[in-house]
């Protein structure tokens, strides 16, 4: 892997001389689509990245918002897929530290975990229980070791990535605004590399992740070790708190090429430094691999000489490595020597700015066809076709995942995992409620729509705790972008994305774009993944119990939208139809109304309607507070429509709101001013799970059998497996 | 009186100790890095949870190794409160002040969440506010808790009532669902659940009544801030 042929031209006309072969190795980690966004980069030009509560630094990896009182969160979100797909173990868990970096390098401290992964069909592909299993023990053990609690994410199943792997990992931190480090350098400043040393893993990396997953090159996935980053977390912090810190960069892909020039690069200064002083694992290690390997856990630190023995202090007290490798110059040349040896000396803004294409788009010829439905075998006992649907691995609890990372460390975590969103308390009193959350099926299907999809759930899961969003990761995951058809879905899933931020004045504060996502069946359905960061100003919203009597309020229509279901393709194996629509100022207006009836202490519980539809909300509900429950189904507003499509639609803007009856008459006037579309369907009590039409249960379930399945199944899937 | 909280490298749960004992029950708390000496005028000293050393060889095994170990083990002869929590519990146990082992849990995954704990002696120095059989709501988190005796030893600690809490339910397969030991004088007591994050109200979804009070029993020993 190396340069396309007008990339090395162009590299040739640029510095005018043949580049030395470290030269070659170092612009092509960094022009490689990982590192450089060269396909993406002119359109993500598109999103809202600004907004009151945005703070922007140059050079920082992670977004920063103010909440107020002196104190900020940071929030950067990263994928690992392709080393994830070859070595589940390792990519999962290096994609959990290189995240953590990224947060750290602002100067605060890393205090949440969130993952997203994807897998094919672990029903049928052992494989893909293989990577399942082993991402997540991966994740576990790295987060688990730093002592950063893993809070929430997702875990979804589709065939299509089917020998592949999408692990994403989203981090959150949290600091003074005082303390954030704010990138720069003066005369004389010195280049130090802090960390673990220097080896042959990881080499290559970001050209590796950069292209279609052809052959399992092992070599290029770095090697985890959780006890070094969690030295580093508490050794920069130190430093941080002693002022010693003038810049600060992680080393992740590309390594010291692109942590290097992209410093440089930002602070428009020029690094001068020496190979030979890097500490490396192995001794023959060669320039050009030392300048690319991706090995884990290290990081570039611009300082002085002075600071530099606190600095050594600080190292030596945590046992850690810390080189001093290079000096500042004010050239803007990236120099890097062995000994007294030029092994490469580069304008950093041509190192650090690849040539950013044009790629053309077309319409996929799938979609011409897709959203006709077909006539469907209809269900002749909706209980037991519940029951199975409840224990699918789309479904079913992901309290086996969740239950294996730590959660609580850290004490911030006051809602839980296995709600809509988990919710920590800060040390202002306001709590941060955050949530990832992505849909393939619906993004397939329409990629506009189904990526809106996706950022409207996400808001609503952290709507549902009572947090206002204040800010938006994105993460673009797509196949080849060289293909026109895969480049137009990625391109109408960012204008879908971009005109929902626009509307709601949601800011991006931080992304990440992973194109070449090949299985070799063909290319991943497109993949955007939101992650909302919510505030809540006084406290959260949730509940332990919920009483007979307490009534089920359903807000928002019921629509007839079916295409991209869990139900059309786990239970009918059927992919085509119309996918939700998220309808902008119907959203608005039901969030403002939910968080505003939370926010006057009305409901009890809030929960949203989204994968497996109307019957899976309530019964997740009555599942995790283990109480019965009577809906109506002809109370369900919306267009008339039939059993399945009552049930099973996965229509956006629909919150389920569990009430005290004694708040019900204050509620309802509320949301009949609100002009929301709405209705009470149902309450709870009893030990059945039951929605009638016209008085029929046409599903009755036992809630402590539903509850043992769908808690269950995929843990026996898994381990019996 | 002053308590100290030990850190070693890769300790993760000593900040959550220190805002417990110091910002929710007003004691006099105190970090110390596990290569320093521990001061004479130390009243109680706690081993906090985490991955020290990155939990490689076994858990607990290296930090056991720890200089400050010997201070702890004066103290812990003088008599003086000792509680290890969780990876302290192991450190603890490694370094021969707790008898048994804690071995992998039988599901061979880390497991993080709620479970009961049963108070099965109330007179050590951490559970004397606290009754006989009490219920406690806690949360474990830990992948190598299962805690692991021999029967002569089973019997010899039933004997000498050394057996501090136990699971309300088999969740790991512990020895006789065995949570916390104390050693045979009992101001050495050892436990992987984590009381440090129950004893708030704020992030307890059950009752952080019980594991407060493991916090205001040393207090009763102890005694307040001087």
């Amino acid at each position: 892997m190396s340069l396309e042929p007008q990339e090395l031209d162009d590299l040739t006309s640029k510095i005018g001389r043949k580049p030395t072969s470290t030269e070659l190795q170092i612009v092509a980690a960094e022009w490689s689509e990982h590192c450089s966004y060269k396909s993406s980069k002119k359109h993500l030009k598109m999103l809202p990245m600004k907004g009151p509560l945005v703070i922007s630094e140059k050079g920082y990896d992670s977004g920063v918002l103010d909440i107020g009182d002196g104190y900020v969160i940071t929030a950067h979100i990263e994928s690992h897929n392709h080393p994830s797909a070859v070595e589940p173990y390792g990519g999962a868990a290096t994609g959990v530290g290189g995240v953590i970096r990224d947060i750290l390098s602002a100067g605060t401290r890393p205090i949440a975990i969130f993952d997203g992964l994807r897998f094919g069909d672990i029903e049928k592909d052992l494989q893909a229980r293989w990577l399942f299993k082993n991402a997540v023990t991966g994740i576990a053990d790295y987060g688990n070791c730093l002592g950063i609690p893993t809070i929430g994410g997702e875990v979804e199943f589709d065939e299509c990535y089917t020998n592949y792997a999408l692990v994403d990992v989203a981090a959150i931190g949290f600091g003074k605004k005082s303390s954030l480090i704010k990138n720069h350098a003066k005369k004389g400043d010195i280049v130090v590399l802090l960390g673990g040393s220097t080896g042959r893993d990881g080499i290559g990396g970001s050209q590796f992740a950069s292209d279609s997953l052809e052959s399992e090159n092992r070599s290029a996935v770095q090697i985890p070790d959780p006890f070094i980053e969690k030295l580093i977390i508490e050794a920069i912090l130190e430093a941080r708190n002693q002022k010693l810190i003038h810049a600060m960069k992680d080393l992740g892909g590309g390594g010291l090429s692109c942590a290097v020039s992209e410093t440089a690069d930002a602070l428009s200064i020029g690094i001068e430094m020496d190979v030979n002083k890097v500490h490396t694992r192995e001794s023959d290690m060669n320039p050009d691999e030392i300048m690319v390997s991706e090995s884990q856990e290290r990081m570039l630190i611009v300082t002085n000489t002075e600071k530099l023995k606190k600095l050594e202090e600080i190292c030596k007290k945590f046992r850690i490595s810390c080189s001093v490798i290079g000096h500042v110059t004010f050239d803007n040349m990236m120099h890097v020597k062995q000994g007294s040896k030029t092994c490469a000396n580069l304008p950093t803004d041509v190192v650090a700015n690849a040539k950013l294409l044009d790629r053309p788009s077309k319409k996929p010829a799938y979609l011409e066809n897709i959203e006709k439905e077909k006539k469907l075998k209809p269900i002749s006992d909706y209980s037991k076709m519940m029951m199975k649907f409840l224990a699918a691995p789309n479904i079913a609890s992901k309290i086996w995942v969740y239950g294996q990372y730590d959660h609580e460390v850290g004490i911030r975590t006051v809602v839980k995992p296995g709600k809509d969103a988990s919710v920590l308390r800060l040390d202002n009193g306001k709590f941060l409620s955050a949530k990832i959350d992505g849909n393939p099926k619906h993004c397939y299907i329409n990629p506009r729509e189904g990526a809106i999809g996706c950022f409207e759930e996400a808001c609503r899961n952290v709507v549902c705790t009572g947090a206002k969003p204040i800010g938006m990761l994105d993460h673009l995951q797509f196949g080849n972008p060289e293909d026109p058809e895969i480049f137009w879905t990625f391109l109408e899933s960012l204008k879908g994305i971009t005109d929902f931020a626009k509307y709601f004045e949601i800011p991006c504060v931080g992304g990440k774009v992973s194109l070449y996502n090949e299985t070799p069946t063909g290319p991943i359905k497109p993949t955007p993944i939101i992650g909302i960061l919510g505030l809540i100003d006084k406290a959260p919203l949730f509940s332990h119990k919920i009483d007979a009597g307490d009534t089920i309020v359903i807000i928002g229509d019921t629509k007839d939208e079916m295409g991209g279901s869990e139900y059309f393709e786990y239970i009918h194996k059927f992919v085509g139809g119309k996918c939700p629509v998220v309808n902008f100022a119907e959203s608005k207006s039901h969030m403002n109304t939910v968080l505003d009836v939370i926010g006057k202490g009305l409901v009890k519980a809030a929960h949203d309607c989204s994968k497996g539809g109307l019957a899976v909300a309530v019964s997740e509900l009555c599942m995790t507070y283990q109480i019965g429950c009577n809906v109506s189904l002809e109370k369900i507003p919306g267009p008339k429509l039939d059993v399945d499509r009552t049930l099973f639609s996965e229509t956006h803007s629909r919150y389920l709101l569990v009430v005290d009856k004694k708040n019900l008459q204050k509620l309802d006037g509320l949301l009949k001013k609100s002009k929301v579309s709405y209705k009470m369907i149902g309450t709870f009590g009893g030990e059945n799970i039951r929605l009638n039409k016209e008085n029929k249960p046409i599903i009755d379930l036992r809630v402590d059998k539903a509850q043992k399945t769908w808690f269950n199944s995929l843990r026996e899937l898994v381990v019996h497996g | 009186m002053k308590v100290g909280v030990i850190v070693f490298p890769g300790s993760n749960c000593d900040r959550d100790m220190y805002h417990v004992l110091t910002d929710v029950f007003n004691l006099d708390a105190q970090y110390f890095w596990h290569e320093k000496g521990l001061p004479k005028n130390i009243d109680a000293v706690i081993l906090p949870g985490g991955f020290s050393y990155g939990d490689r060889l076994r858990s607990g095994a290296i930090a056991a190794h720890s200089p400050i170990i010997n201070d702890v083990r004066k103290m812990a002869d003088k008599g003086i409160p000792i509680l290890g929590v969780c990876n302290g519990f192991q450190i603890l146990v490694e370094a021969g002040l707790l008898p048994g082992a804690l071995l992998k849990n039988t599901s061979l995954n880390f497991m993080c969440g709620w479970t009961n704990l049963i108070v099965e002696n109330n007179k050590t120095p951490f559970t004397n506010k606290l009754k006989l059989n009490q219920k406690i709501p806690i949360p474990i988190a830990n992948g190598e808790g299962r805690y692991y005796v021999d029967n002569d030893t089973l019997k010899k600690l039933k004997k000498n009532n050394q057996i501090v809490f136990r699971y309300e339910e088999v969740i790991n397969g512990s020895t006789d669902r065995i949570a916390g030991v104390c050693n045979e004088d009992g101001n050495v007591v050892g436990m992987m659940p984590h009381p440090e994050r129950a004893a708030e109200s704020a992030i307890n979804p059950i009752d952080n009544k019980p594991s407060s009070l493991i916090f205001e029993s040393l207090i009763k020993t102890i005694g307040v801030k001087n």
